[in-house]
């Protein structure tokens, strides 16, 4: 692919990134400088034909350089032009000033000649931080506090809601955008004709449109596959016939998680269609409904009525290249479903699912409930080389990406994984023109010969719920990558409990000073701070996620400065960030636990 | 008798011995068994008392005491766990008299004077120290305030000055004063271990006249026969009694639940957090003076050559909101997180403290009452059932000025100096829930440091009592205060102000919405404006026979026998011829009259009707405050409006000033219209059954819309009201107060052919002269825009003398000056003794009101200016109309 190619695809909102973390972009700087960059979070990428590019050496001898400084001056369109990032620990050299930072700058010095070659521009963004002037552009808390809880959402679940005993108390959610527009969505919804709640967070990736589908359409599905026969049967009747129907679930939505209007109709009749499929299969004997069951096939069902959807188009063209949006977009889902002690996760791709377990002495551990799907499992990495012929075997997983492009090994959408050539070129030729424009949908991955190369199966696991089990914390990718799970665990753990009430203080008969007295107060009191601002446990998260300091407390100033980022820098230090925290009723757990 | 006597006061001696053997805070669990010789003597209870005591803190001390030099000596004291434990024993000992209230000032001074010389009464130490004080000011603002208090101090005799950061420094060897704009020094003030002093009271109570103590002994509940104090039931034994006194402090609100027929004592409790350290290298000597630093919500104190430091605090911790909790008790711990931003403030005032050791945090719960003034007297309900509580943290400063004048108030009826501020009868029931109060005090804890700038507002326990009108009004931009928990109109915020600024206007000089007010006041004299004042307390008194009249007839020093439709203000005397009530009456037929008080009399208005009224069923009484919203038309044009709405001729003519008639205002009927305006302005009152509130005022605000009609406050009121010389009960008058004192001759019949309460006392003062007189003053020299405002109690000064101060002020937009009323007192210049103060006394001096400090010249008037301009102004205008009419 010529470099022309590439600067053109530096367009796409997708920035692109390469396997070892370079990647050429066009900057929208005014003298096209190019940057290089390597946006660690980044799913799907392009490769680089031309080797002539040297690569990173692993261990990089060049000195580090931290970001804020440079921000400092306000001068944006330099930065653009003149820092490398990489976000991959081990590509970073430690520095000694902020051991946790994953955002530095990695400079090496022969790329940096070939980025500009008329400038020592490592010396230059020297001198240009011993010239920084102090922030200028710093938000007030209340400012930081009005953008991390610009999404938030909480629901209480009623202790009895007329048909049983809730195990869940109620869950928080919230989201932080990265990318503009965000691509992660998130989904709460009550099951009215059966029992239980089903929660969920979408990662999505190249877009929006998959990521957003899903989250419609995911639960529906998966409503419909815990139906029993009769339910199917009652509902289908009520279609033919026009009446009223049962509501299958009542959603927990934020105002800003919204539903596309225009597709409804489009998505009903495929959720149609697979309940009547149910009801044709099932020949009326009630037996009972494996969850595990249902949450595959719904998964599998979902993600096939997208392809096809896209396969067969729409007469209405909005509609018809929405479809195709969706299919060439792709996105992983990690859902709950909780019914009693019952605790169900369905997780396709590398978002995640945690609970947080109480020890008996009230210290947290954290008891992970999926696997990601990306190239740290192992099993992943197997069941992928046992699918495809011996002589893929390299090919099919390169540099940690599915055929060199794809971060998660599993995911909705992304039919560029799943088609075969010939129908992706067939369904691009005669899409829309938009689609016959975009660089990215007409790039067919290398070495692409056994299709299909991802799925969107889901890893279900099953556990039962435990009086000690307090809360799950269901999040994309974007909060694992800054916060190790023991941490996000403790965190929502001591935010629930109410661990902020700190131990007190009594002088008791040691001999403290005033001096030293005040000192530990003020400590204390910083501590706290954090905690007493949200309402809600997953913004707390977030804050901890974006601002924390290298002692695990939130720094305002770091949290300032992450949120302060111009939309287009935002996406290099942090991904989308979508949490959901579940609160069990450990007595009600308990009470179920006692029955049998 | 005797013998018991003596075997109570060595007991008492050998509390007081053991505690000074294991002096103060440092061990006191110990000191809890410190009773227990004493125990040996257990006695049982009498059966008869005059008077039973319930608390054996500073405040039932100080009232044994007192009573006990006013000459009673049948008294029980009754306490439910050791003399002096509760709250007395862990006060900061710290005796200031820099208060914002005369009355508390008063107190406080001859506290001061009496805990000076108890050790030589009683032989009793009480760790006496004369350490003077100081009070920090670290904004200009601060200083304003603290000057004022400063010249209130002076007028009183109490030496005082303000001081520079350099003297501070001088004065106080660790203190930083780089941030301070100045301090005042009061070289008087003290310190003094509470504890001691209360059992100094007690021991000379008991010695002289024989009180008897009983600790250990807990007050169950008190026993009511006909509204009257029957006796006290305890877990030791009945008492009848004739009196009870309840100095209960933060147990006070729940012993007056208790009763069968409860009394409201609105008071709450709040952690209170003091610190205590070890001594200095250098220990600080025992005179040093104590520190008050407002602006760091902090004071401090010496302490055995340490420091001793609390304050109070933003965030407040309110306890026992369930009454008294042996879990929560056991929980006051130490609370140093909540501790740290006054130990911050500390250590900025101090930072050479930074090294020294701490001892120990104290928690000790104080009282708070929902205005942030004690509450002492007699309750409303119950006779011979007086309180003494609430004292918002100044116990010690209080207990000894304050359990005398509860001791004189029982002995004579009334103290020797007006105390309404304080008095139990200013709140009423809505004042005892216990949500409320857990809110209210909340608030006032931290507003006892916050600066108290004029005209402040409680924000919490809001919106309790509403007229019908109020989403109304307040969609239309009215901003409120609240009286007797009844919001009221300040003034209305026009659409395009700016409502932000305006909440902040916190000033000691001119206000934001000066010029607001001046358009409201503008349009009352020019058109109409339409104030709701439904606050206002409203009375029906109904009698079969001529009982209603006999009744008012005694109790009004005006003639009340006018012919029906006729409005009447009058007094309601006390037998020395003070103001009970300044009230209008109406009367609505022979045998019905409708009489309207101010809001804060709702209370004490009907406990002096009810202790008067004889026990007939032929007479009723009834509180109408919540039938009738009122509306108040004020203007030339309120006629015009009136007229038009109910078609009826309410001409002068037709309808002459001072009459009630019911007609109807629109649709409605029955609405009680009446000819007065509280303000000496033309107009109208219309008091409106509520379910008729809305549709008379939407129809009064469409049809006064032509005639320039609009919204307006009590701020507009009351400068209408204080231009004009009006006088209002509770600011300028009170029951110290004659009608001849404040130029209200006319407003009473000495010859209306009967006696009534007061007469008496005012034949004999028209014979003798006054000693005081209402006057009102015209500040001269005062720049509006530049110079601070006068609020009350300014000192007013004649010839360079002090005479008295002021009682209220306000600006008048039609005299374009300040006025201030207040009383001019004539002290002897060779004794200072009180003489008769003569018209030609007033008029023949030069005045001046002295404002934080500074003095302004004054114009003394006698009466008010005339009003001929604005009925001059008022026949153009009709004349005018008459021609448009046409």
């Amino acid at each position: 692919m010529s470099i022309s190619a590439l600067l053109s695809m530096g367009r796409c909102r997708c920035r692109c990134c390469c396997p070892r973390g370079l990647w050429m972009l066009s900057a929208p700087c005014r003298d096209d400088r190019r940057m290089c960059v390597c946006p660690g979070p980044r799913r799907v990428g392009i490769p680089v034909r031309s080797s002539s590019l040297p690569l990173f050496s692993d261990a990089m001898p060049a000195p580090t350089q931290l970001f804020f400084p440079l921000i400092r001056n306000c001068e944006l369109s330099r930065i653009y032009g003149t820092v490398c990032y990489c976000h991959h620990k081990h590509f970073c050299c430690s520095s000694p000033h902020v051991p946790q930072s994953r955002l530095r700058c990695t400079p090496h010095p022969a790329y940096a000649t070939f980025c500009r070659p008329k400038e020592n521009w490592w010396q230059y963004t020297q001198g240009r931080r011993y010239a920084s002037t102090p922030q200028k552009f710093y938000l007030t808390p209340p400012q930081v506090n009005s953008i991390l809880k610009a999404n938030e959402y909480s629901f209480k679940v009623p202790e009895f809601d007329g048909k049983n005993v809730s195990s869940i108390l109620g869950f928080d959610s919230n989201q932080l955008p990265a990318n503009a527009p965000i691509e992660d969505r998130r989904s709460a919804a009550t099951c009215l004709q059966t029992r239980g709640m089903l929660l969920g967070v979408f990662d999505g990736h190249a877009g929006c449109a998959c990521s957003q589908a899903v989250s419609e359409r995911l639960f529906y599905y998966i409503a419909v596959s815990l139906l029993p026969h009769e339910t199917l049967l009652e509902i289908e009747n009520a279609v033919e016939s026009g009446r009223a129907l049962l509501p299958i679930l009542q959603w927990h939505k934020h105002p800003n998680d919204y539903f596309s209007k225009e597709a409804s109709k489009l998505y009903f009749n495929s959720l149609r269609t697979y309940w009547q499929e149910l009801i044709d299969l099932n020949t009326g004997e009630s037996a009972d409904i494996d969850v595990k069951e249902a949450l595959i096939n719904a998964f599998k069902r979902l993600d096939n009525d997208i392809s096809l959807e896209a396969q067969v188009g729409d007469p209405n063209s909005f509609l018809n290249y929405l479809v195709l949006r969706v299919a060439f977009s792709g996105a992983t889902a990690c859902v709950a479903h909780v019914d009693g002690v019952d605790l169900h996760v369905a997780n396709t791709g590398d978002s995640r699912a945690m609970l947080g377990v109480q020890e008996e002495d009230g210290s947290w551990s954290a008891v992970t409930l999926s696997n990601d799907h990306n190239a740290q499992n192992q099993r992943e990495l197997e069941r992928l080389k046992l699918e495809h012929p011996k002589n893929e075997a390299k090919s099919v997983v390169k540099q940690d990406r599915l055929l060199g492009l794809l971060m998660p090994f599993r995911a909705f959408g992304d039919v560029k994984f799943k088609w075969s050539i010939d129908l992706q070129k067939r369904v691009i030729e005669s899409g829309p023109d938009q689609l016959n424009d975009n660089e990215y949908t007409k790039f067919i991955p290398p070495n692409y010969y056994t299709p299909p190369y991802l799925t969107a199966e889901p890893e279900v696991t099953y556990h039962r719920l435990r009086p000690q089990d307090k809360f799950l914390v269901l999040a994309t990718d974007g909060l694992w990558e800054t916060m190790h799970r023991q941490d996000v665990v403790r965190i929502v753990g001591e935010y629930l409990t109410g661990m902020h009430h700190q131990q007190p203080i009594a002088v008791g008969g040691y001999k403290v000073t005033l001096g030293q007295m005040h000192g530990l107060l003020t400590e204390r009191r910083a501590k706290m701070s954090s905690v007493f601002e949200d309402q809600n446990a997953a913004t707390h998260l977030i804050r901890h996620a974006v601002g924390n300091n290298e002692f695990g407390a939130v720094d305002h100033e770091r949290l300032s400065k992450m949120l302060s980022l111009p939309e287009e820098l935002a996406r290099m230090y942090r991904d989308d960030i979508t949490i959901i925290v579940v609160q069990f009723n450990s007595h009600v757990v308990g009470a179920y636990q006692n029955q049998e | 008798s005797q013998l018991l006597t003596d075997v109570m006061f060595y007991r008492l001696l050998s509390i007081v011995r053991q505690q000074r053997a294991s002096p103060g805070w440092q061990n006191w669990p110990s000191a809890r068994s410190s009773t227990s010789a004493a125990e040996a003597h257990s006695i049982a209870l009498p059966t008869q008392a005059q008077v039973v005591i319930c608390g054996g803190g500073i405040m039932g001390t100080s009232v044994a005491y007192h009573l006990s030099k006013l000459g009673w000596n049948n008294i029980v004291l009754l306490e439910q766990g050791r003399l002096a434990a509760g709250s007395t024993r862990f006060c900061a000992g710290i005796l200031s008299t820099a208060r914002h209230l005369t009355i508390e000032q008063k107190m406080a001074d001859y506290s001061n004077k009496l805990y000076h010389q108890l050790e030589q009464e009683t032989g009793i130490q009480t760790g006496y120290v004369r350490t003077g004080s100081i009070s920090l000011a670290q904004t200009q603002d601060r200083l304003i305030s603290l000057k004022r208090i400063n010249s209130r101090l002076n007028v009183m005799g109490i030496p005082s000055e303000i001081i520079s950061p350099k003297k501070v420094a001088e004065l106080h060897p660790l203190l930083n004063v780089h941030d301070l704009v100045g301090a005042m020094h009061v070289p008087e003030d003290a310190v003094v271990s509470s504890a001691d002093v209360a059992l100094a009271l007690a021991s000379a109570a008991s010695q002289n006249a024989g009180v008897q103590i009983y600790d250990r002994t807990t007050v169950l509940h008190v026993r009511v026969k006909k509204d009257q104090i029957a006796g006290v039931e305890t877990d030791k034994g009945q008492i009848d009694c004739q009196y009870f006194v309840n100095c209960a402090g933060q147990w006070a609100y729940e012993l007056g639940l208790s009763n069968e027929e409860p009394v409201s004592i609105p008071l709450h409790a709040c952690e209170h957090f003091y610190l205590l350290t070890r001594p200095l290298e250098t220990p600080l000597q025992s005179n040093t003076p104590t520190i008050v630093d407002a602006d760091g919500r902090i004071y401090i104190r010496n302490w055995q050559g340490g420091i001793l430091s609390g304050g109070f605090e933003k965030n407040p911790k309110p306890i026992f909101t369930e009454g008294k909790n042996q879990l929560e008790i056991q929980n006051l711990q130490e609370d140093w997180d909540h501790f740290e931003p006054l130990l911050s403030s500390l250590l900025r005032r101090m930072p050479e403290l930074e090294a020294l050791e701490i001892m120990k945090l104290v928690n000790c719960p104080e009282t708070f009452t929902p205005d942030m003034r004690c509450i002492m007297g007699e309750s409303p309900t119950v006779q011979g059932y007086f309180v003494l509580a609430g004292m918002n943290s100044a116990g010690l400063s209080f207990g000894g000025g304050a359990g005398k004048f509860l001791a004189e108030w029982m002995v004579y009826g009334y103290p020797s100096e007006n105390v309404w501020e304080l008095d139990l009868k200013r709140f009423g029931a809505l004042q005892s829930s216990r949500t409320f109060l857990r809110h209210r005090v909340m608030e006032v804890m931290p507003l006892l440091y916050d600066l108290k700038v004029p005209r402040w507002d409680f924000q919490t326990g809001r919106q309790l009592r509403t007229s019908p009108l109020y989403d109304r009004l307040d969609a239309q931009g009215a901003r409120w205060m609240e009286k007797h928990g009844f919001e009221r109109p300040k003034y209305f915020v026009p659409p395009d102000k700016d409502l932000l600024a305006l909440e902040q206007s916190k000033t000691f000089y001119k206000p934001d919405w000066f010029d607001i007010v001046e358009s409201e006041v503008k349009c009352c004299k020019e058109a109409v404006c339409v104030i709701d004042m439904s606050s206002f307390t409203k009375f029906e008194i109904t009698s079969t026979g001529d009982q209603a009249l006999e009744i008012l007839q005694y109790l009004s020093s005006n003639d009340i026998d006018v012919p029906v439709g006729h409005i009447v203000h009058t007094g309601m005397l006390n037998e020395s011829g003070g103001y009970e009530n300044d009230c209008s009456i109406a009367r609505l037929n022979k045998r019905s009259f409708f009489m309207i008080s101010p809001t804060d009399q709702q209370v004490h208005c009907w406990s002096w009707l009810k202790k008067h009224m004889p026990k007939d069923s032929n007479l009723l009484l009834e509180d109408v405050s919540w039938k009738y919203t009122a509306l108040n038309l004020i203007g030339p044009r309120a006629v015009d409006v009136l007229s038009e709405l109910s078609y009826a001729p309410m001409t002068p003519d037709h309808f002459p000033s001072l009459f009630c008639k019911e007609m109807s205002v629109g649709y409605a009927n029955g609405i009680r219209v009446m000819s007065m305006t509280h303000t000496g302005e033309p107009g109208f009152m219309l008091y409106i059954p509520i379910e008729y509130a809305l549709h008379v005022y939407n129809e009064v605000m469409s049809v006064g819309q032509k005639y320039g009609i609009r919204n307006a406050g009590y701020y507009a009121l009351r400068s209408l009201r204080i231009e004009k010389f009006f006088a209002f009960w509770g600011q300028d008058l009170n029951t110290y107060t004659t009608p001849l004192e404040c130029g209200r001759e006319f407003r009473v019949k000495l010859e209306k052919g009967m006696d009534f309460i007061g007469r008496d006392a005012l034949l004999q003062q028209k014979q003798n002269g006054v000693y005081k007189r209402f006057t009102m003053f015209i500040l001269d020299d005062h720049d509006t825009d530049l110079d601070l405002w006068p609020w009350w109690g300014e000192p007013i000064y004649r010839n360079g003398q002090y005479v008295g101060k002021t009682t209220s002020s306000a600006y008048s937009f039609t005299l374009e000056r300040h006025v201030c009323l207040g009383f001019v007192h004539n002290f002897s210049e060779d004794t200072g003794e009180e003489q008769v103060v003569t018209a030609d006394f007033i008029n023949r001096g030069e005045y001046e009101i002295d404002i934080a400090g500074h003095r302004f010249q004054a114009k003394a008037k006698l009466y008010p200016f005339s009003s001929l301009f604005t009925h001059k102004r008022r026949k153009d205008d009709m004349e005018l109309s008459d021609f448009h009419g046409k």
